[in-house]
């Protein structure tokens, strides 16, 4: 298995520069990431307004897309504004494996618990 | 197999053991570690919000149908307020980045314009905040209580007309200028009067006067619609006297039947306030020691790099509570 902990070159972080002509190809990336998360917050407001909840089979819908373009919208902050794709691969499994099982645990478990409660009351209110 | 360093890393930078096993500074790796510890605190706030709406058997306040107000102007613009707050908070996260990308190129000049305007951008964010809570924390005309049931007809806001049976404790809504005199008037400002006659209720005081012409019923849920005659005079005389809401504190809102709602307004967007309120404290430290020079001394802007990650979980963070507070 290859090493991953060992400091090649100029990858330590401290040495991590780059020239102007680097710079500028960094630069319009960032600026294609700022537009795709503009873009992504206009239609977000759009559809929130567009369609009603009384439509409730389009109105899941919406709601399951909101919550994608919301990690499409995490994944580009984290991963191009953050840096975390640029990282070593182990620094990243660290950071976003434990976390995303702990919370999609949490998330399970604390919202079967409420659907339950509601039921109960339901049941015997 | 790669090589052992081929570049010389002083000492105090490296780990005990001699190697930096992520390639990345011990301060950089615990500014991640503080902020996936600060991820699960936020995750867990949303998550225990989203425990109380699934678990309420009322109706939840719905964000455009609350959130739909703009400084200035009347009329409804609903979340426009809120996706300008993240616009505002997308664009001082892109000056960040802009920073960290000229203290990769070591140009000073560079990072103190990114870090200004990112100093600026929070300042601005943290305001509109300050904003946004007035106008929660004032309402938007309150609300009464009735003593009994009765159906009423309302018109939708597409026009048609609907029955309502309504049942004892459901709020009727006032617009906002009647509701903004009737709050000093129960607060017993000599200044206003109330005169009821001829099926009208009159608040006259201040250089202001207010007619009811109309309340609303289900406000802030999804059927919203308006009464008024002599349907909306059966409603204001079946007002509890002690049943009144104006805005929202900690004990009640006119919002929702449910408290909570109004809690985890002010707890949720509150902690996050907090941390872009702390940011910019900690932003414009470093946008000083960046002007005196004392990381072109050091050799390179890591630090700005640090607070970078500080700066973007804030906007990152902000991401989800406009999902899952305002739009969901």
């Amino acid at each position: 298995m290859e090493r991953d902990d060992l400091i090649v070159n100029e990858s330590y972080a401290l040495n991590n520069t780059h020239n102007d002509e680097a710079g500028r190809k960094i630069r319009r990336k960032i600026w294609v990431v700022t537009g795709i998360l503009t873009l992504i917050t206009i239609v977000e407001v759009a559809l929130g307004i567009a369609v009603k909840r009384a439509d409730s089979g389009l109105w899941t819908t919406v709601k399951l897309g909101f919550i994608v373009l919301t990690l499409v919208k995490a994944g580009y902050i984290v991963m191009s504004f953050m840096h975390l794709g640029d990282e070593r691969k182990n620094l990243r499994n660290v950071v976003l494996i434990p976390y995303a099982l702990f919370i999609l645990y949490l998330i399970f478990i604390a919202l079967s618990e409420g659907n339950s409660h509601l039921d109960l009351f339901e049941t015997w209110h | 197999m790669a090589s052992e360093a081929s570049k010389a890393i002083s000492k105090e930078e490296l780990w005990g053991g001699g190697r930096s096993p992520f390639s990345v500074s011990y301060g950089k790796m615990m500014m991640w570690y503080f902020l996936v510890s600060d991820a699960l605190t936020f995750g867990g706030l949303l998550i225990a919000y989203g425990v109380a709406r699934h678990s309420s058997e009322f109706a939840w306040p719905i964000g455009e149908q609350v959130f739909q107000a703009l400084p200035g102007l009347e009329g409804h613009y609903p979340l426009a307020y809120v996706a300008l707050m993240t616009f505002i908070l997308i664009v001082s996260s892109v000056t960040m980045v802009l920073a960290v990308e000229a203290g990769h190129r070591n140009h000073k000049k560079d990072v103190v314009k990114w870090m200004g305007l990112t100093v600026i951008g929070g300042f601005f964010f943290v305001a509109s905040q300050a904003w946004e809570w007035s106008h929660f924390i004032h309402g938007g005309g309150g609300a009464f209580k009735i003593t009994q049931g009765m159906t009423v007809t309302g018109t939708l806001a597409d026009g048609n007309t609907m029955q309502f049976d309504l049942n004892t404790a459901d709020r009727v809504y006032m617009d906002h200028h009647f509701g903004t005199l009737l709050e000093e008037y129960l607060h017993g400002d000599p200044e206003v009067s109330m005169v009821e006659s001829n099926g009208t209720v009159t608040l006259s005081g201040h250089g202001h006067t207010a007619v009811l012409e109309e309340v609303m019923v289900n406000k802030y849920v999804e059927d919203a619609a308006t009464v008024s005659g002599s349907d909306m005079m059966k409603l204001w005389n079946a007002k509890a006297s002690n049943g009144f809401v104006f805005g929202a504190n900690m004990n009640e809102n006119e919002y929702g039947v449910q408290q909570q709602y109004a809690n985890f307004f002010f707890f949720i967007t509150g902690f996050h306030g907090f941390h872009v309120f702390s940011g910019v404290i900690i932003n414009l430290i470093v946008f000083i020691m960046v002007v005196r020079g004392v990381f072109e001394r050091r050799g390179h802007y890591e630090m700005v790099e640090k607070v970078g990650l500080y700066w973007h979980f804030v906007d990152l963070v902000w991401v989800f509570v406009f999902t899952f507070f305002y739009l969901v």
